[in-house]
């Protein structure tokens, strides 16, 4: 092939320079989310830049948290051009335009491939569902984060993809192997919208993506759209051999679907297509086709998860003591206000403590972060959650605030809960053995678990002493390392649950909430 | 249905013996694979014989004119530690050209270093300083923590240190282990982080003094600790015993105890400056059980007749608990 700077910097090839881009960036941020190579790389930039994630958070909190406010910068290019963001930006459109291209149709004969790409009906299911989330927001829950394209793939790469790398590569990833509950069914609906491709070229993107469905709403306002000049046309229908968004350039412009990839312009043979400022309004369809009936019906589903997820109680009085949720985290009904389920804190945490809730948290948790001691423990000085959470679901403590100490000695250490001794399972306690493991690795000082001696006489007659281990509750942060450390590992024989957490005083185990001053006051241990 | 179909021609002699080969050479291959893959005897899981590596000694032979023993006091690492070493008859005695060295602090925990909870970064770059000096080829630093290991590694200064010294930092990955063979009086057979014992020629173990919840403390000897995998947290059902064993799997060049802020109290773990005092002193020995042994009643000034895992080996000839006894030099750098 000839080389032609001309044909190397037509608006297709520019637009694949700008895919490669942003998809690298995306993965380096995700790579490096790791304490070792963190640094301080704005490694939540993509889910701070989804105006999905700024506005859905604003309905439910009435703020937009920090980052959040980058989000300001997308929302621009979407007023002037449309959804560019879909073809150009998204890392899970561009990993959905890519799988769809390797697995699907590129083979296939051009009618084929036009029928694929011509407008469906069910490309409007994806506004019924961002009308269902938007009305679940307004009842109370912030549940984008199940289809957010961001928040799906930050959340596929945290709980699966790098794991999986990790287990065919060893220590590739991690230093040793990370688990994630439930994160079989993750990976399965990862390869499932991956697969609809074959079926539905660039499926997600068309039929299920709400950021899609919220920047084709803003994108009824942009200036430039394409436009095809009818006295050129003849009707071949070419353009829509390599349509992405399925936008129907071929006749009257879906504004609302088009993903601005330039492909139509350049397939078209009669140059009858182009991308034009303030072209004729009658020859588009502006907004989004969306029945009437079907957008009250999703309206009714949202504000049903809302009121259904609610008055099951998870996030009430029947709280599950399980629900241990990360340091710095607001309380439960403000965090279920905030998290967005992009599992970016399950991705930096160092010891693989922080977990994918399934059914734990009930119906509105599912997918957000709680603590699983069997597979980690919370390092006390370790803030790394925080630092990462783009909405503020876990709030950017400092070390100081977390510990309670300096400035925040009055107020006291974050406490995650509180751990409880299950006798029946302690060595010292009921098997006449020597251990206090819990006691070793207890990480406050003054310990928390602190051991009596005791001599007792064993089965066989003999003597032995040893050291029986308590809870001190005023000085227990539930941190959970005696639950991991444990050697009676299928079910510890001290176990951290979720009362006595400081973040809500409805949740708090002591009037006192742990008497600070004591605390500090008290002397040295004594052994 | 006729018997003389006209359009089916009957196979030729060559389709016949192709087609009957291929069948055949699978049905013998199937037998063949079952016949290799045949298991005819059961076995009770869990209980198979295993058999592990051997840890060589990398001790130097004993010396009758320098000493095995020296505490020096100062308030600087750098200068305390090559004063102590000077005692010692210099790095040089211990480590030739070319040496791979392996230095094992304890980093146990994620700690910040004031909090003398782990082995201070100034006590590790002092350390490597003086093994390049004695021309080291090379200095690996390793240990396998309790907590997370990239958070303990981070938070105790230490991969800075590695970082800026160009030392080989080993984080404990899941390949890193080997099962380890020992005679020991609990320990016998054990999961063990060897890749560092690949490549080194030397160990040097480089040990904060701590208070210990259980074993009273945790010096160098209970520093090996950090070396092995698996379920550590069954040693703590006869801690006693298993510290005394390390003294037997592991014989290193050379032991070096910081004793320049000794955690007093909360140990292992420490958490305030409280648990924290100054002490001044590194105490470095080829005899592990001599080093703790001062350690325990001059750094953490405690009666080393509690202390039973350094009778135990001294019992079992493993190391001298009398470090008066011993040939020792005392200096104020």
């Amino acid at each position: 092939m000839k080389f032609d700077l001309k044909d190397l910097l037509k608006l297709r090839n520019v637009r694949r320079a700008a895919q490669v881009f942003f998809f690298a960036l995306f993965l380096f941020f995700v790579f490096v989310t790791d304490l070792r190579y963190l640094k301080g790389y704005p490694v939540s930039l993509f889910l701070e830049l989804d105006p999905l994630v700024a506005f859905a958070t604003a309905i439910t909190t009435h703020t937009v948290y920090m980052g959040l406010l980058w989000s300001l910068l997308l929302i621009l290019p979407t007023l002037l051009f449309g959804r560019i963001f879909c073809n150009w930006i998204c890392p899970y459109g561009i990993l959905h335009h890519f799988t769809g291209w390797l697995l699907g149709k590129r083979r296939a004969e051009e009618r084929e491939r036009i029928e694929a790409n011509r407008y469906k009906k069910l490309y409007s299911l994806k506004y019924v569902i961002l009308i269902a989330m938007i009305a679940a927001a307004i009842g109370g829950t912030l549940q984008i984060g199940w289809l957010d394209p961001i928040c799906l793939f930050h959340r596929s790469m945290s709980t699966v993809i790098l794991p999986v790398i990790n287990l065919f590569i060893p220590s590739s990833i991690y230093v040793r192997q990370y688990f994630h509950v439930g994160a079989w069914a993750i990976g399965f609906i990862l390869l499932f919208l991956v697969g609809m491709n074959v079926v539905i070229p660039r499926f997600f993107c068309r039929v299920l993506c709400p950021l899609g469905a919220f920047l084709g709403t803003l994108s009824v306002a942009s200036l430039w759209r394409i436009d095809r000049d009818p006295t050129k046309c003849v009707d071949c229908d070419l353009c829509l051999k390599s349509c992405e968004g399925a936008s129907d350039p071929h006749t009257q412009l879906r504004k609302s679907e088009c993903f601005v990839c330039f492909n139509c312009v350049e397939d078209c043979p009669e140059d009858a297509i182009s991308f034009k400022f303030m072209p004729e309004l009658k020859r588009e369809v502006t907004a989004p086709v969306v029945p009437g009936r079907r957008a009250f019906l999703g309206t009714l589903v949202g504000l049903g998860f809302y009121a259904f997820g609610r008055t099951s109680g998870a996030s009430d009085r029947n709280y599950d003591k399980k629900v241990i949720r990360p340091p710095g985290s607001v309380e439960e009904k403000d965090f279920l206000d905030r998290c967005i389920k992009c599992d970016q804190c399950i991705r930096t945490c160092p010891t693989n403590v922080l977990q994918p809730a399934v059914l734990e948290a009930g119906l509105e948790g599912i997918w957000t972060p709680i603590l699983n001691m069997k597979l980690g423990a919370c390092d006390v000085n370790c803030t790394l959650c925080g630092q990462v959470c783009p909405t503020g679901a876990i709030q950017r403590i400092t070390i100081e605030e977390k510990t309670g100490t300096g400035k925040f000695a009055e107020q006291g250490p974050i406490k995650l809960g509180t751990a409880f001794y299950d006798l029946g399972r302690c060595l010292p306690w009921s098997m006449e053995t020597p251990c206090v493991v819990c006691e070793e690795v207890c990480p406050v000082s003054p310990k928390a678990i602190y051991s009596r001696e005791v001599t007792i006489t064993k089965r066989d007659g003999n003597p032995i002493t040893l050291r029986r281990p308590y809870v001190d509750p005023t000085l227990c942060i539930g941190c959970g390392v005696c639950e991991h450390e444990c050697p009676v590992t299928d079910e510890a024989a001290i176990r951290v649950t979720a009362v006595g957490e400081t973040r809500s005083p409805e949740r708090r185990l002591l009037m006192d909430g742990g008497d600070v001053s004591a605390v500090r006051d008290l002397g040295k241990r004594q052994r | 249905m006729s018997a003389s179909n006209p359009n089916e021609s009957s196979v030729n002699r060559r389709e016949f013996l192709v087609r009957l080969g291929i069948t055949g050479a699978l049905i013998a291959g199937s037998g063949l694979a079952a016949r290799k893959l045949w298991q005819p005897n059961h076995f009770v899981p869990g209980f198979e014989k295993e058999k592990g590596l051997q840890l060589k000694s990398y001790a130097q032979e004993v010396s009758k004119v320098l000493p095995s023993l020296a505490i020096a006091h100062g308030t600087e690492h750098d200068k305390t530690i090559r004063a102590a070493m000077g005692l010692l008859g210099g790095m040089e005695r211990f480590i030739q050209h070319g040496d791979v060295v392996m230095i094992k602090p304890n980093v146990a925990f994620d700690r910040p270093p004031a909090l003398a909870a782990t082995t201070h970064p100034d006590a590790l770059r002092a350390v490597a300083k003086l093994c390049f000096e004695a021309g080291a080829s090379k200095v690996i630093v390793a240990d396998n923590p309790i907590n997370s290991p990239t958070g303990c590694f981070f938070k105790s200064g230490l991969s800075a240190v590695a970082a800026e010294m160009h030392l080989d930092l080993l984080y404990p990955e899941t390949n890193s282990f080997a099962p380890l063979s020992l005679t020991g009086e609990i320990l016998k057979e054990w999961t063990f982080f060897n890749t560092p014992f690949k490549q080194a020629t030397k160990v040097i173990g480089l040990a904060p003094c701590k208070d210990h919840n259980l074993c009273h403390a945790s010096m160098t000897t209970k520093n090996w600790y950090g070396l092995l995998g698996g379920r550590r947290n069954q040693f703590h059902q006869h801690i006693h015993s298993i510290v005394s064993d390390f003294a037997l799997m592991m014989k290193p060049t050379l032991v070096i105890l910081d004793g320049m802020n000794v955690l007093m109290s909360n140990g292992p773990t420490g958490g305030r400056l409280s648990d924290v005092k100054p002490m001044n002193t590194i105490v470095a020995g080829t005899d592990m059980i001599a080093v703790d042994s001062y350690g325990y009643s001059h750094l953490l000034e405690r009666d080393l007749a509690e202390l039973t895992y350094i009778h135990k080996a001294h019992d079992r000839n493993l190391g001298n608990k009398n470090w008066k006894d011993t040939l020792y030099k005392e200096v104020t750098a």
